[in-house]
């Protein structure tokens, strides 16, 4: 009886000091621990070899791969090969287009994260010939490598929506917050004109796979928000078109977006996908179960259709069929980022042919994993290391309030903060986290640091 | 979530507030060790200079808040739950300790009681 007593003490104890951990989290990190990482291999002495290994793509998938390579590896040669010189904070793009920082809060320069000890070829990639374990870049230099690791992001295809002229963003009710800082910017403007007068706002995502799905309903909100603020609220219309029987892939979530859209009166039509648009006449079209659906807007937040980019969807690198065949994503083994059919190559970011989450917190914990496996393979061993599909979205719901949504590849919630941060809740911590936290986290994520 | 490492967010902060971080640190550290010597010089608190640097650390909680919903673009009607609540009354906290600590010491330096 004692024993037992005794027992059910030591676990009491057991959780409190548990609770009381969480909580030291919250109040040390003060937030910025979604993207944070395992830190394992820190410790670890660094691996001798003279292995080339080319990185294609210097985004933050390609920073944080080559940050991490250089601190682990002793005489290898690491190749980073981008040609675009400005490197952009894609997390930071619904705050410009919310009006709450300028274009130059995303935007700073590639240079300053290339670490030291790697090679950066300032081209774009033109070609991949992994039979031949080589890339070509624009310039025709052949770059042949003994790992790659592809990590070029993805294309916005602007031009697959016919009248579509990204030129016109910011003019006539056209905003698109994904095309660049500018043009978030501009969006921003013709949202800001748009909760002045009110009127019909058309909100949608593209039927391809996307970076960050979270972004199209935030910015949903965020319209919303602006014209209660504004009291225009009754002005308006608001509509969401989503692009199949759901608001968002994760039942649970999608459910309680469906819930709030309900509550802000944000009308919802399913499956409908942006087919063409008439930028002068302001009218969109749908492609829709009933046939293609004509819908006028005063302000539309235009999202593309997004694909590898070409020179991978014309490499032998893509799946071969199924889902994702057709927009090139490429064929990697879903825990381990290792191609299937190719395995001195690895994908990590947007052009991962994997089930979930285009985001940086994706990218973070992926390129670790990817990381490891690569140099096991140089070490002449396996590793254990899985990627288990976690990504996180601070889901903002209003201005000031955000939902911190982090899952899996189960569709299970998978909370950094249990007891403390409730997922489906409307939090100004998560607001904090997402405007404060995240982009020193990202920065740091970048120089291989977090 | 699965391994924590306090270094991660000393590097986090450091992103975030650049030099101004260190200027913190210094102001705390320097703070407490000015406001520790002064209580081993005193033997004691003196409870009138405490009292006017608590009312002086209300002031500097509001301050922190307000630094607070600047940084963080967000007005004063943004908590939602409880974890606001708790961030909220950290970081009001955190101003009130603070700036009490750092007011006790600036009087009990500038003007030594006489014993």
């Amino acid at each position: 009886m004692t024993e037992q007593r005794e027992r059910e003490f030591a676990a009491i104890l057991k959780s409190a000091s548990a609770g009381r951990r969480n909580f030291l989290r919250l109040g040390a990190a003060g937030t910025g621990a979604l993207l944070l990482p395992a830190t394992a291999a820190r410790a670890a002495d660094k691996l001798v070899s003279k292995a080339r290994i080319v990185i294609a793509g210097a985004g933050a998938a390609g920073l944080a791969a080559a940050s991490r390579l250089a601190e682990q590896l002793d005489g290898a040669s690491i190749t980073l090969v981008d040609g675009r010189k400005e490197h952009f904070y894609q997390p930071g793009y619904t705050l410009i287009g919310a009006g709450l920082k300028p274009a130059s809060y995303v935007v700073s320069t590639t240079a300053e994260y290339v670490p030291k000890g790697v090679d950066w070829i300032e081209e774009r990639v033109a070609e991949f010939d992994p039979e031949g374990n080589k890339v070509v870049t624009e310039s025709g230099k052949a770059i042949p490598y003994d790992f790659l690791l592809v990590a070029t992001g993805l294309k916005l295809d602007y031009a697959a929506i016919p009248g579509m002229e990204v030129g016109e963003i910011g003019k006539n009710g056209l905003g698109s917050v994904y095309h660049s800082a500018a043009a978030a910017e501009a969006t921003w403007r013709s949202m800001s004109d748009f909760a002045d007068k009110g009127g019909i706002g058309l909100f949608l995502r593209p039927g391809t796979e996307m970076k960050c799905a979270g972004a199209p309903l935030k910015y949903t909100f965020i319209t919303d928000d602006y014209l209660r603020r504004r009291g225009n609220r009754g002005k308006a219309e608001l509509v969401y078109n989503a692009n199949n029987k759901v608001l968002f892939s994760v039942p649970i979530v999608s459910e309680k977006v469906r819930m709030l859209f309900d509550d802000r009166k944000v009308k919802v039509n399913y499956e409908r996908i942006l087919e063409s648009i008439d930028l002068g006449k302001r009218i969109a079209v749908f492609k829709s179960p009933i046939g293609p659906v004509e819908h006028p807007y005063d302000f539309i937040n235009v999202i593309p259709p997004m694909r590898a980019p070409d020179a991978v969807r014309n490499s032998p690198l893509p799946w071969q069929e199924g889902g994702w065949a057709k927009d090139g994503w490429i064929e990697v083994d879903k825990h381990s980022l290792r191609h299937k059919r190719f395995d001195n190559v690895f994908a990590v970011g947007d052009v991962a042919g994997v089930p979930k989450g285009k985001t940086a917190a994706s990218v973070k914990w992926q390129v670790p994993v990817a990381v490891d496996h690569l140099l096991a393979r140089i070490a002449g061993k396996e590793s254990t290391s899985a990627y288990n599909g976690y990504t996180s979205c601070p889901l903002i719901t209003r201005l000031g309030q955000a939902m911190l949504v982090e899952f899996d590849y189960k569709d299970n919630l998978v909370p950094s903060f249990p007891g403390i941060i409730a997922p489906l809740e409307e939090l100004w911590i998560t607001w904090v986290m997402k405007t404060m936290a995240l982009k020193p986290t990202y920065l740091s994520m970048l120089r291989g640091r977090a | 979530m699965k391994e924590f490492d306090p270094l991660i967010f000393l590097v986090v902060f450091q992103e975030m507030l650049g030099p101004l971080l260190w200027l913190l640190i210094l102001l705390a550290v320097g703070g407490t060790l000015a406001f520790l010597r002064l209580l081993i010089k005193e033997k004691g608190i003196v409870a009138r200079r405490l009292v006017r640097a608590e009312l002086a650390g209300l002031g500097g909680g509001v301050l922190a808040l307000i630094l607070m919903a600047k940084v963080s673009s967000s007005g004063f009607t943004d908590a939602g739950g409880p974890a606001d609540w708790f961030l909220i009354a950290l970081v009001f906290g955190m101003g009130l300790i603070g700036s009490a600590i750092v007011v006790y010491s600036f009087l009990g330096w500038r003007t030594p009681v006489k014993r």
